[in-house]
């Protein structure tokens, strides 16, 4: 392993290109703005700004929002659908929901038109018996009237494919014989499971983003070649893992929302480096704040992830939940008199009022600047706009002076991205005493140490580059497989021999996929658990299993424990169910030195303030400023401090102590004061 | 003296302990219409007269406010020795209709939470259970003429002493209803969702001071009742009339009459509801609770930002209601209150207020549960059965655009259940899954489009039963839209094809192998004059089936 490693990572605003020399540990970085629609000028233009040389590269890792863009903006691929006759609207009629529990209103566009969904004879019932055949003719005719109103995908998905999948497999294979090209999906290909809306949508979704993905990461691919690079080019997948570039579109749904999971995975590799393996990660940005929990240094995965209102997408996916506030998000006081944050945001453009940009409402950013905690420098391009502003808006309403009013925008904000965090933890039984936050976006260090007291949270992790945590995670992440098997059977009725052959089989599968990819490896490792229940219920618990061969007595200790811990109800007269079987398969990469992340040469002996201003922690306190890439590794300081970098401020609130480890990032211990 | 940012800190880890008490509720939960359905509510109200402090934001809505009805009425036996005063760890159990309730199925757990040997406020909760015993599995019976046949009632007892579950009470109970198997790992769900709020609530008043919170509280209530007057300013002075028809009692096939009034004076709304018809044989009776709840739940589908809490309730002002079927007593039947009557009421609130309000009130939703109950026997698997498909509707269509097809109830939450799931767990068989063509009420924004759906009986026998609403008339169009399409049932037998003489309610249909079902919901109603539309979106819903061009040139005039 002599070659340079590189992960490139496309946000909303900025593409991030970190490259690492696995030899030396040194690290080169570049931020460029991202390009749009097409953003490879940008991924380009990132190793032009470092003037890279691709043939010494031998691996690049890309992480993409093409298709969590397309989804979104329902900019898709005209996509057509041929399905069991009676059941066209399926993905028209959704699971009979509303956007909000309260108001009457809604709007919802189906992923694929009604006059693009055609309905053919067929019937399975529930166990996958047919009780109407397949008529072949009909779905000839169905694929070629689909291809003359103008369709470059399309979808075949069948009632109660996850039982028996033959209609679905005929019919793409006749549906092959017309169709120009392989944008052919089949409903229970990507997911084998029950519920026909949920299916269908994650099936239709893949087919109208994959020709998208498709000739973006292969122009890349080529135009990365042309400039030297000689190896496979690498994508990541929501789940946190990668796949080759060269097979990413064929399950291009399992890219979407990969953008979080590069983030969850880099806090996992810093983590476990920094000998902390039980993380709270906590991702503020501009408009909106991503929060996930890390338990023993693995990223928590689901598959009933809905990404939007009334778009379910059921493939493996780092879960990670959002709630609507950033920078960006407007404060207010309502109708009632009381003081509300969010969800409604500025954006970037036009931004908060302080940027300058024509911002007239006042943001969270607003009230950081005219603390003292974010630098006037950098970001107070029209600070009086944002003073009298706050005055009108909230301060005077409310009776507080504008440094009150800032205080009280910061702390609503802070107590709702509190509950989101509470939402992911406490609520599923963990104890927040027992993690540390990774903070990072560019505005997570900003809000970590207040938000860490709010929880109870002891300390707090700021990485050595916030900023590009996203690209880091593209560079430390696993290859990685997913597997789901659906047995929904009594535990007691189960075959111990059947568990321990699915669980063969998935792992040999991973393993096959994983040998296929040809990328440097430590280990291959397998992870198993059980989706479990109580006979009658309808939601699932996931129980994590020791090994691919666990007796009936272990899952039912194992479930009864977990449910206990959960929920703290025990139910002995009640039997278990075993819903699903799922194998993750595992390729670890070489660990990466992060210990350059912060270049070394630039550290100083002592930590020198660069000056001091006012900063608000309840009264104006001269506080210190530090340039982050300055400091020592032997790190003793307490707060209060601001330290800056070139990607975000971190506040360091009077009580704490910050210290910092051999890779550079901050440990900052929360005084409870 | 609280200072605004302690309050609004306070009032948001408020609203958390309550909605870490809802979704406690649904994870652990046995019966679907919680776990799935959300057909559930868990709150925090007030030591001295129940009133509601805060309320889960994921409780099923038609419970907005109605839980501190039956606290009140605790509150109260317990005062007057009717019901023996609490110990730390009591839980009490009530479900009795006429004492702050719904119906039956619905059974409500209440719960002091106490500081320093005194009460500091009760947290109660409700939860459907799937049955509680009567005349017909499920309760839903509709043709009950009296409480009786609707299931077990019970008056607040204490089902957990000092922690500890009462087998005695317990055993009376699970007697008296049907599938009681797996009912204690519903009753222990909802203990434990009550036990996490008192915990997550002691954190939260050990951190910022008994006084403070009090002090929020008290705070909560007067803002609360602030922001809802200053939604109501927006509210032309006047009375705005209108009203809404149940189809029949059940029983008796005559349409039941909300008769509305509602006058705003000053910064209050009182809703008139004098000259609504008298209490019905049948179980379309509402119960005060219910009523004054539907009320609560209109306007806060009106206006969403005005938190739930007593105070917002304060300006609005139900009246007339005594001596009709709005308001009724022991022993009339109300199974039809919490699903049926209260989308009704909601809708005369809806259409009242939208003339009042027209940019903020969309046209009349589809407003029934379309709940379809089929029972029997299943010779293959050797069991009973009772299936239930719940059905949602068009919205309706507002001053911005057109309304959502297929949306839930407007007194409900939950997911439709997948037809994949209900043809693995019952004897059916779905013919068809589809939008209700041409049932979307015309106007500039056309109603959404309800469901259409045919379900066949594979084997065996079993009996159909329907209680389902809007089959005479359709959803209530505003400002000039038509009304939504009406509510259709059909069952098939031996090819031919029988309506039901109540039209949308029936009970206990034989059925045997073969038989259909067909079911299509309302639509929605339109909003604005059908001129209005512009063109290119009439020829697009015809150019993609919703309606055929015929329906478009006699709705529309449509030129194409």
């Amino acid at each position: 392993m002599a070659g340079l490693v590189a992960g490139v990572d496309v946000g909303g605003t900025f593409t991030d290109l970190v490259i690492f020399d696995p030899a030396t540990g040194a690290v080169k970085l570049a931020k460029v703005p991202t390009s749009l629609p097409n953003q490879s000028h940008g991924v380009l233009a990132a190793f032009e700004a470092k003037g890279a040389d691709l043939s010494s590269l031998d691996l690049i890792v890309h992480g993409t929002t093409t298709t969590t863009n397309a989804v979104l903006e329902r900019a898709l691929c005209r996509t057509g659908l041929i399905t069991t006759m009676g059941f066209r609207d399926v993905l028209e009629l959704g699971r009979r929901t509303r956007p909000n529990a309260y108001g009457m209103t809604g709007r919802f566009t189906p992923v694929i038109p009604r006059d693009l969904r055609l309905e053919v004879p067929e019937r399975l019932d529930a166990r996958g018996n047919v009780l109407v055949a397949l008529d072949e003719e009909a779905v000839r005719k169905a694929s070629l009237q689909l291809l003359e109103k103008g369709c470059e995908s399309l979808v075949i998905h069948f009632l109660h494919a996850y039982a028996n999948s033959a209609h679905e497999r005929r019919a793409a294979q006749i549906a092959a014989e017309v169709w120009p090209n392989p944008y052919v999906t089949m409903g229970h290909a990507l997911l084998s499971e029950s519920r026909e809306y949920e299916r269908g949508v994650t099936a239709a979704v893949n087919a109208s983003v994959q020709p998208l993905l498709e000739r973006y990461v292969l122009r890349l691919a080529d135009q990365l070649a042309a400039r030297g690079y000689q190896h496979d080019l690498l994508v990541m997948n929501g789940n946190g893992g990668m796949v080759s570039a060269r097979t990413v579109s064929k399950e291009a749904v399992k890219t979407v929302m990969s953008g979080p999971a590069s983030g969850v995975m880099a806090a996992v590799a810093t983590g476990r480096r920094a000998g902390m393996l039980d993380l709270l990660t906590y991702d503020m940005g501009g408009t909106s704040t991503d929060v996930a929990m890390i338990r023993q240094g693995r990223a928590p995965v689901s598959n009933e992830i809905e990404v939007e209102y009334a778009m379910p997408i059921h493939v493996p996916m780092v879960d990670v939940r959002t709630v609507g506030a950033g920078g960006g998000s407007i404060a207010r006081v309502d109708a009632g008199g009381l003081l509300r944050v969010g969800p409604e945001s500025a954006g970037s453009t036009p931004g908060p009022i302080c940027y300058g940009r024509g911002g007239h409402r006042v943001t969270i950013s607003d009230a950081n600047i005219l603390l003292g905690r974010l630098p006037v420098s950098r970001f107070g391009q029209a600070v009086d706009a944002a003073r009298v502003a706050m005055a009108d808006q909230i301060g005077t309403p409310l009776g507080l002076t504008v440094e009150q009013a800032a205080e009280a925008v910061v702390r609503i904000a802070n107590t709702h991205m509190a509950g989101a965090i509470r939402m992911v933890s406490i609520s599923m039984g963990a104890d927040p005493r027992d993690f540390a936050l990774f903070a990072f976006g560019g505005a997570g260090p900003l809000h970590a140490v207040a938000l860490a007291r709010e929880l109870a949270v002891p300390r707090v992790l700021v990485p050595a580059r916030p900023g590009i945590t996203n690209a880091l995670g593209c560079v430390v992440a696993d290859l990685r497989h997913d597997f789901v098997r659906t047995l929904n059977r009594p535990l007691d009725s189960v075959e111990t021999g059947s568990v321990h052959a699915v669980f063969a089989a998935q792992e040999a599968e991973g393993r096959r996929l994983i040998a296929a990819e040809n990328i440097a490896l430590t280990t291959v490792r397998a992870e198993f658990s059980a989706d479990m229940q109580f006979v009658g219920q309808t939601h699932l618990l996931r129980v994590p299993l020791p090994n691919a061969a666990p007796t009936r007595d272990d899952m039912q200790r194992l479930f009864e424990a977990a449910y206990h811990a959960r929920f703290r109800v025990d139910l002995p007269t009640i039997r278990a169910n075993l819903v699903n079987l799922n194998c993750s398969v595992i390729g670890e990469r070489p660990e990466m030195d992060l210990s350059a992340l912060i270049d070394p040469s630039g550290r100083q002996p002592k930590a020198v303030p660069q000056g001091t201003r006012p900063v608000w922690f309840g009264k104006w306190v001269e506080t210190p400023i530090y340039w982050r890439d300055h400091l020592p590794l032997n790190l003793q300081l307490p707060g209060p401090a601001i330290i800056e970098q070139m990607d975000t401020t971190v506040v360091v609130e009077p009580g704490c102590l910050v210290t910092s480890d051999a890779d550079g990032n901050l440990i900052i211990e929360v005084g409870h004061a | 003296m609280l200072d605004p940012v302690t309050l609004a800190v306070i009032q948001a880890g408020l609203q958390q302990v309550c909605d870490e008490m809802d979704l406690t509720f649904s994870r652990a939960a046995f019966s679907p219409v919680i776990a799935e359905a959300d057909d559930r509510s868990d709150g925090i109200y007030s030591a001295d007269d129940g009133s509601l402090i805060a309320q889960g934001s994921r409780g099923l809505p038609v419970f907005v406010g109605v839980m501190q009805f039956s606290t009140r009425t605790i509150l109260e036996r317990i005062r007057t020795g009717q019901t023996a005063a609490p110990d730390p760890g009591d839980i009490y159990i009530v479900n009795d209709p006429y004492l702050g309730g719904t119906h039956l199925m619905d059974v409500r757990f209440a719960m002091p939470v106490w500081r320093n040997g005194a009460i500091f406020c009760w947290l109660s909760n409700t939860g459907h259970w799937p049955d509680t015993g009567g005349a017909v599995p499920g309760g839903f019976s509709a043709s009950a003429i009296s409480a009786e046949q609707e299931g077990l009632r019970l008056p607040p007892v204490k089902l957990f002493k000092r922690g500890v579950l009462d087998t005695e009470i317990w055993s009376i109970i699970r007697s008296n209803i049907r599938v009681s198997e797996q009912r204690i790992g519903d009753v222990k769900a909802q203990a434990s969702a009550l036990l996490v709020g008192a915990e997550r609530l002691t954190a939260l008043v050990d951190r910022y001071g008994d006084a403070a919170v009090t002090a929020c509280i008290r705070a909560m209530r007067s803002l609360a009742a602030r922001q809802m007057r200053a939604m109501i300013a927006l509210v032309p002075d006047g009375t705005y009339r209108a009203k809404a028809f149940v189809d029949s009692d059940g029983v008796v096939n005559r349409p039941l009459e909300i008769a509305l009034s509602v006058s705003k004076h000053g910064d209050d709304l009182t809703f008139d509801f004098s000259n609504s018809s008298p209490p019905c044989m049948g179980p379309m009776n509402s119960v005060r609770a219910t009523t004054l709840s539907s009320v609560y739940l209109a306007m806060r589908h009106i206006f969403p930002d005005v938190p739930m809490s007593a105070g917002a309730f304060e300006p609005l002002h139900v009246t007339g209601i005594e001596g009709t079927f709005l308001d009724a007593q022991y022993p009339r039947p109300v199974s039809g209150c919490a699903a049926e009557v209260s989308q009704r009421i909601a809708e005369a609130v809806f259409a009242a207020m939208v003339q009042a309000l027209p940019d903020r009130v969309t046209a009349a939703p589809a407003g029934t549960s379309g709940n379809f109950g089929l029972g029997g026997h299943d010779p293959v698997r050797g069991s009973d059965y009772v299936m239930y498909q719940i059905s949602g509707g068009g919205y309706g269509g507002n001053s911005d655009h057109d309304g959502l097809s297929n949306g839930c109830s407007t007194i409900g939450i939950s997911k439709a259940p997948p037809v994949e799931i209900m043809e693995q767990n019952f004897p059916v068989l779905y013919r068809r899954y589809a939008l209700h063509e041409g049932s979307g009420g015309a106007g500039q924004h056309r109603g959404g489009f309800g469901l259409d759906y045919e379900i066949e009986l594979l084997r065996g026998e079993a009996r159909a039963s329907f209680v389902m609403d809007h089959g005479r008339t359709g959803p209530l169009g505003a400002q000039g839209g038509k009304d939504g399409a009406v509510n259709r049932v059909e069952v098939i037998r031996n090819g031919t094809v029988f309506v039901p003489p109540h039209l949308s309610k029936a009970q206990d249909i034989v059925l045997t192998a073969g038989d259909r079902v067909r079911v299509r919901t309302p639509g929605g109603g339109g909003y604005g004059l059908p001129e209005n539309r512009d063109p290119d979106l009439i020829a697009e819903d015809v150019r993609l089936g919703r309606y055929t061009a015929e329906e478009a040139r006699a709705l529309w005039n449509w030129q194409g």
